[in-house]
């Protein structure tokens, strides 16, 4: 049986960790947002300042998530997967680039026009190597990452999967990401756990909108 | 995991419109690379695999006043969709297979999509058209649409691995039972953008790549466009099977690969072990090799560490360039023919071996029967991919 036993919601300048509202920030755009949310960690990351706004997004989300019950010494490195997706791809990131080329065409900017980036710097700052995949949807496709994250538990492929969504195109932006973890009995599922389904992972992904 | 067939496949680069053609241009040594002069693309001359520029305009979009446009119109797709348009319809002349089929799907994998669309409108993100235009799952629809498929289409993008990952999604969606049959196809175009990127990181080789040579000083680009149409239905028993796959990431830099290899040995590891196959069952390896100092280097590491290091290998990447999105299909496919013709490529542009554990680097036409062979890709991220076809 694999359970969703964690999630992570930022959206509309408002960081919600299983189900609740745990940090707010009015400030006025992305930018200082991303650096409220990130200050609020108090972690010491530097490599954090050198990210495009996609990574700081879904770093970030990732930070919050692991906070709220994970276990790394319960896994390997390879037993962790990460399984991401949106709908823009690295485009917030493509436009930034562009600008560069005109002058000097920028390696550090040009890094990031890859959407699975964010995968890469969450798995340098938690050390997983397992299992990652990207996949490109209009709109959040809760059935179709249920199906593909409970595959790789199922057959083995990993044990614990980070998922969810991470969407930044100019000012918009929106990050959900889950815990899913393979768990022992299924009759006895960690307090707070939901066992992982389309539904239940659209019913935390909508939190923002059952606020308003 | 279930027996997974091939049903077909196609490859549509500039060395030909078919499988077959690509293979019969391969075998007689011909390489898609030349010397480019394209002011528009690139200020100095630069090598690289690229169609005939008359068949590469996308003019229809670059002037049109985006949100009035049909979408869905014949003549109206970008260079990037026609690309997939052509290779998945050679593929679905072989086969019998139905896209209608609610039990069929269809997966695109690509890098940068219509990037090209963006170098003619730069600025802000703030032109929501032309955002929705170039969107990837925009060009997914559309091809999903064009040839009916009855399924939202699956969009993978993840860097370099993105082809094989593509194949492993229809792979793991099979054997799950959500379908049968797959179509997987994958492409990536050439401009400015990509370019302009890999020259930022002095990644790109001023003459034709060498992979694995002692003289490699970086990669060639390519652009082209491959497709696989896999399925676990009976009537295609006989035909060469995907048998396992994994992914890993290195956890170590986001630019640079690994420094031991043993993150791409680990997905070489578990992919034969999902193919319940040892070492020495594996009959040839179709490397990444971009021809950068370190991937080359990295990959010879991990080769190694998985103990196949007395093993055929070659790159195809001094034919065709590195095709980023559609990298891993093309060479998935010429993999499939080489165990169709039992014939092993030689690695274009390797001379002296130039890594520092020295593989059995395919220096000629070699020969000999295939019943297991791997395909491995690495990508920016620290992605690492593997995947065991047999037959």
């Amino acid at each position: 049986m694999d359970h969703i036993t964690a999630s992570c919601i930022i959206a509309d300048h408002v960081v919600y960790t299983n189900g609740k509202a745990v940090f707010e920030s009015p400030s006025a755009g992305i930018q200082d947002f991303l650096l409220s949310v990130y200050q609020q960690t108090g972690v010491q990351y530097p490599k954090f300042y050198k990210m495009d706004n996609g990574s700081k997004l879904g770093w970030l989300a990732c930070e919050w998530l692991l906070r709220e019950g994970f276990r790394p010494a319960d896994y390997r490195p390879e037993e962790v997967a990460i399984v991401l997706s949106n709908a823009n791809a690295s485009l917030d990131t493509d436009y930034k680039y562009y600008a560069t080329v005109k002058e000097i065409p920028s390696p550090a900017v040009f890094v990031y026009t890859l959407p699975n980036i964010m995968m890469g710097e969450i798995s340098i700052r938690h050390h997983f190597k397992g299992e990652n995949a990207f996949f490109i949807f209009e709109s959040f496709n809760a059935a179709f990452l249920a199906q593909y994250v409970h595959g790789l538990i199922e057959s083995g492929s990993a044990r614990a999967c980070i998922c969810g969504w991470v969407d930044v195109l100019g000012e918009e932006y929106k990050a959900a990401l889950f815990l899913v973890e393979k768990t022992a009995g299924a009759t006895d599922p960690p307090a707070g756990a939901t066992p992982l389904s389309a539904e239940n992972i659209n019913n935390l992904f909508q939190i923002t909108t059952r606020h308003e | 995991m279930k027996d997974i067939f091939v049903v077909s496949d196609n490859i549509f680069s500039p060395l030909g419109a078919t499988t077959a053609e690509n293979f019969s241009q391969l075998k007689a040594g011909v390489s898609a690379v030349r010397r480019h002069d394209r002011p528009a693309m690139a200020d100095e001359p630069f090598y690289a695999s690229l169609f005939d520029p008359a068949a590469d305009a996308d003019e229809p979009f670059v002037s049109a006043p985006f949100a009035s446009k049909p979408l869905a119109a014949d003549g109206l797709y970008t260079k990037f969709e026609r690309l997939l348009l052509t290779s998945i319809s050679d593929a679905l002349k072989t086969g019998d297979v139905d896209p209608g089929d609610p039990r069929t799907i269809l997966i695109i994998s690509t890098t940068k999509g219509n990037i090209s669309l963006l170098e003619a409108a730069p600025g802000t993100p703030a032109n929501p058209a032309l955002n929705r235009r170039m969107a990837l799952h925009t060009s997914a629809r559309l091809i999903a649409d064009h040839f009916h498929f009855a399924n939202p289409p699956i969009v993978v993008s993840n860097a370099c691995i993105s082809g094989i990952l593509a194949l492993l999604t229809a792979m793991r969606l099979i054997d799950a039972g959500s379908y049968d049959t797959a179509v997987v196809a994958g492409a990536d175009v050439i401009s400015k953008f990509v370019l302009s990127g890999f020259g930022s990181f002095q990644a790109i080789s001023p003459g034709p790549c060498r992979p694995f040579d002692r003289s490699r000083d970086g990669i060639n680009l390519g652009e082209g466009a491959g497709t696989i149409i896999l399925s676990s239905c009976e009537k295609y028993r006989g035909g060469i099977r995907f048998r396992g796959g994994a992914v890993s990431n290195d956890a170590n830099h986001i630019s640079g690969p690994s420094r031991t290899g043993q993150e791409l040995c680990q997905a070489i590891n578990k992919s034969l072990a999902e193919a319940r196959l040892t070492v020495g069952e594996i009959g040839f390896i179709s490397a990444h090799g971009t021809a950068t100092l370190y991937n080359d280097e990295m990959e010879a590491k991990a080769i190694t560490l998985a103990g196949l290091e007395s093993v055929p290998v070659n790159s195809l990447k001094a034919y065709y360039g590195h095709t980023l999105g559609a990298a891993g299909l093309i060479e998935s496919i010429v993999t499939l023919q080489s165990m169709r013709e039992h014939l092993v490529l030689p690695s274009l542009g390797f001379g002296d071996n130039g890594v520092s554990m020295p593989l059995n680097i395919c220096s000629s036409l070699l020969h000999t029967s295939l019943d297991n062979c791997l395909k491995t890709a690495s990508g920016f991220g620290g992605c690492n991919a593997a995947v065991v076809m047999s037959q």
